[in-house]
């Protein structure tokens, strides 16, 4: 897999002008003792960071520290949830990252000292280094709806971090009666993967449609649109009598400016969520709260009063903190979405950063990619996607003009390339977590 | 060239030792090709089932690939919406970086007896243009040993369908062979592909 040793990586990321720059290089030469990068956090960043840093170069000694030890992957945790899938195909080990050379550690870490450089584990532990890469995912806003914390989320869970807790709101889809009510509470803006709780929507409403045909779905959104709205209403329209007096969905939203379907409050134990606008009780309750970045970025300092992690968009560096970079969702990002092909590509990019600035050598201008595929119905998948750049005169990641954007309607494509885009949406997923994990 | 970008150009060009980050002024063939591996796999090999591998591709069938996809020439589901962000410079780069990549070809399921039949068609209809039982990558062909076939299902389908253009003395062994075998000689051919090692 390593076919990149470092003086080819030298070539290739900087161009021509590096490779001249690199003849003067003495941190190798001299100094004796290796690099070392701790990366907080083995998810989709994390992971992917270690081993794009030690494919560049192999003499940078590379730790993820990472509390579990297998990682459950958000993405396709929907069609699990739906019953298309088993949760063991979303799990991953971390063998693949030790095959690369990175040094893995079960632990959660607890304190990074900028100052010091060093990063402080639940286990008593202490790490140095000489750049840290923080990706710990989101945290959830549990003072946000009264009635909701992390211990009601047992029995009435989120499963926006994907584990035992797809596997209980599987479990209580197929254990609920035929007539039965499901409600989906979807978060405010900006939250991990936009098209989520749309794809999840869909894939339960397919699982009802099939096995309880008599129950409903209702969606209690606080946001007046979301994400590839208009393709996916299309598709509730063509599989699940959206907007029909039969509707097995329905779509409650928020206009601008008012709080109709915001969750106020819930009772966990008759499994009633409220809003201005509306009370529902439920058999199946699944509420996405509100987010922000990990709870190790707070008590590292690397956030500011959004509850996200300002960077410096080419090279991931902390604006608030030398030396520490911050990818994927904990990241402020805009306007590449929070999602797993967005945490994987700003990785390389600073993985990038990373071996350029420790080697101290030019690094090349940032690119970047987004895709979310969706999938409304089994053979039916679609797509959004952009190709970024970073603006020098702004600082800013901007997305290409005329590139990108979303898989066209049904009257101006076929359901041929809808059942291609679900096989390709399986080999995205074959392919990031091989990409991340292999 | 402003004047913060000619003191970058001297700065890395000098070697100067770097307080801070120094950037050179265009993305590198790796920093663009590594993009793609969401998709396409690490370095461009696909762990299937249906996005195509790209490692190993020749030079010339990639530019001629993201050209016709960015110029709505060549039918796609996304490749045009991405192909349209990348310069032909840039893809230039690119195609440096998945030519010089060694292709992995998995294993597939593939029926073995269909799989004889469709060596012979190969040989007879395709070996000419498509060398080395579709493995050589030193004309503008593409690779089709060893490539993921519900991919190669999909292309032949757009071939015949006319939504992706074929080379015309392609077009005439395809019909050729369409002609004596029907659709079950382009289904053994894939499976052909599909068992090459
Ligand atoms: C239902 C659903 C569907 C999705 N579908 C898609 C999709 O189709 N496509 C897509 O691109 N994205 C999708 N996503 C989004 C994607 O999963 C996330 O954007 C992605 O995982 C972000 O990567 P990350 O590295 O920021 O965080 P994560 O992948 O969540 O990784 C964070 C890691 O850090 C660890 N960690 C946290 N705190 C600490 C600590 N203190 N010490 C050590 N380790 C710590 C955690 O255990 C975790 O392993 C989906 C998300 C959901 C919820
Ligand atoms: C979202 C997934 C996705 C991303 C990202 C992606 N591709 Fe593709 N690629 C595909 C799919 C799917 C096809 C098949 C054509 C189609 O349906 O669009 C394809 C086809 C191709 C082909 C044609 C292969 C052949 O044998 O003819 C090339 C070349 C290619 N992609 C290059 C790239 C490059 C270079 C990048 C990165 C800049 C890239 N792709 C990014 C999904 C992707
Ligand atoms: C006269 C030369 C010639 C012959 C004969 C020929 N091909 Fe091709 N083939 C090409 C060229 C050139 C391309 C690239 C076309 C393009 O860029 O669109 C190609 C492309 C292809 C592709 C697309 C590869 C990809 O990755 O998308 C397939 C599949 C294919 N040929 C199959 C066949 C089969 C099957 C036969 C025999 C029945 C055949 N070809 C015979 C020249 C030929």
């Amino acid at each position: 897999m390593s076919n990149f040793n470092r003086r080819d990586f030298l070539k290739l990321s900087g161009g021509a002008v590096a490779a001249a720059s690199s003849m003067s290089f003495s941190s190798f030469a001299i100094g004796g003792a290796s690099k070392k990068v701790v990366i907080v956090g083995g998810g989709i960043g994390g992971a992917t960071a270690a081993k794009y840093i030690r494919m560049a170069d192999a003499s940078i000694e590379v730790t993820v520290i990472e509390p579990n030890a297998n990682y459950h992957t958000c993405f396709m945790s929907n069609e699990v949830i739906g019953g298309e899938r088993t949760i063991d195909s979303i799990r991953f080990g971390y063998k693949g990252l030790q095959a690369h050379g990175v040094n893995v550690v079960q632990d959660s870490v607890t304190a990074i000292d900028a100052a010091a450089r060093t990063v402080k584990t639940a286990g008593g532990k202490s790490f140095a280094y000489d750049r840290c890469i923080v990706s710990p995912g989101v945290d959830f806003r549990w003072d946000t709806i009264e009635g909701y914390d992390e211990t009601v989320a047992e029995t009435i869970p989120h499963a926006w971090k994907a584990g035992s807790q797809t596997v209980t709101l599987r479990k209580q889809l197929e254990a609920m009666k035929d007539g039965g009510t499901v409600c989906i509470a979807p978060p405010p803006n900006p939250f991990r993967c936009p098209p989520g709780p749309y794809e999840r929507a869909s894939l339960i409403a397919n699982y009802l449609k099939h096995h309880k045909p008599k129950s409903k779905l209702i969606i209690l959104d606080p946001k007046p649109k979301f994400s590839k709205m208009g393709l996916f209403t299309a598709g509730w329209e063509k599989y699940y009598g959206f907007k029909s007096d039969n509707a097995l969905i329905e779509w409650h939203g928020t206009p601008e400016g008012s709080k109709d379907n915001v969750l106020q409050s819930l009772d966990a134990k008759s499994r009633t969520v409220k809003t201005e606008f509306n009370e529902v009780t439920a058999d199946v309750l699944n509420v996405i709260p509100a987010q922000k970045a990990g709870k190790i970025a707070f008590a590292a300092g690397l956030t500011n009063d959004s509850g996200w992690c300002p960077v410096d968009l080419k090279t991931f560096e902390s604006t608030i903190h030398k030396n520490i970079h911050v990818i994927g969702d904990a990241a402020i990002q805009a306007p590449m979405p929070k999602s797993g092909y967005a945490a994987n590509s700003q990785a390389k990019v600073c993985a990038v950063a990373v071996v350029s600035l420790l080697n101290e050598m030019a690094m090349p201008q940032p690119s970047y990619v987004n895709t979310c595929y969706s999938i409304i119905a089994p053979g039916d998948g679609i797509s959004v996607a952009a190709v970024y750049r970073y603006n020098n005169e702004t600082g800013k990641i901007e997305g290409v003009k005329g590139a990108g954007g979303l898989t066209p309607g049904y009257d101006k494509s076929t359901m041929e390339m809808r059942a291609r885009e679900e096989q390709y949406a399986h080999s995205w997923f074959k392919n990031i977590t091989h990409d991340v994990f292999g | 060239m402003n004047y913060k970008r000619r003191l970058q150009g001297i700065m890395i060009a000098g070697s100067v030792a770097l307080a801070g980050p120094v950037f050179a002024e265009t993305p590198s063939a790796a920093m663009l090709g590594n993009t793609c591996a969401g998709c396409h796999g690490t370095h461009g090999n696909s762990q299937g089932p249906a996005t195509p591998t790209i490692a190993g591709v020749s030079s010339e069938y990639f530019i001629d690939a993201m050209m016709g996809y960015k110029n709505g020439d060549r039918a796609a589901t996304i490749m045009d919406r991405i192909a349209k962000g990348y310069t032909d410079e840039e893809i230039k780069l690119m195609a440096e970086f998945f030519s010089t990549q060694k292709m992995e070809r998995p294993e597939q399921k593939v029926d073995a007896a269909l799989a004889k039949k469709g060596m012979k068609m190969h040989e007879k209809y395709c070996e000419k243009c498509h060398a080395d039982g579709g493995r050589s990558t030193e004309d503008d062909a593409g690779m089709l040993a060893g490539q993921w076939t519900p991919y190669l299902h999909f292309t032949m389908s757009d071939f015949m369908s006319g939504k992706r253009e074929m080379p015309k003395k392609m077009k005439k062994k395809v019909e050729e062979l369409q002609a004596k075998g029907g659709d079950a000689a382009i289904e053994a051919l894939i499976h052909y592909y599909g068992s090459q090692k």
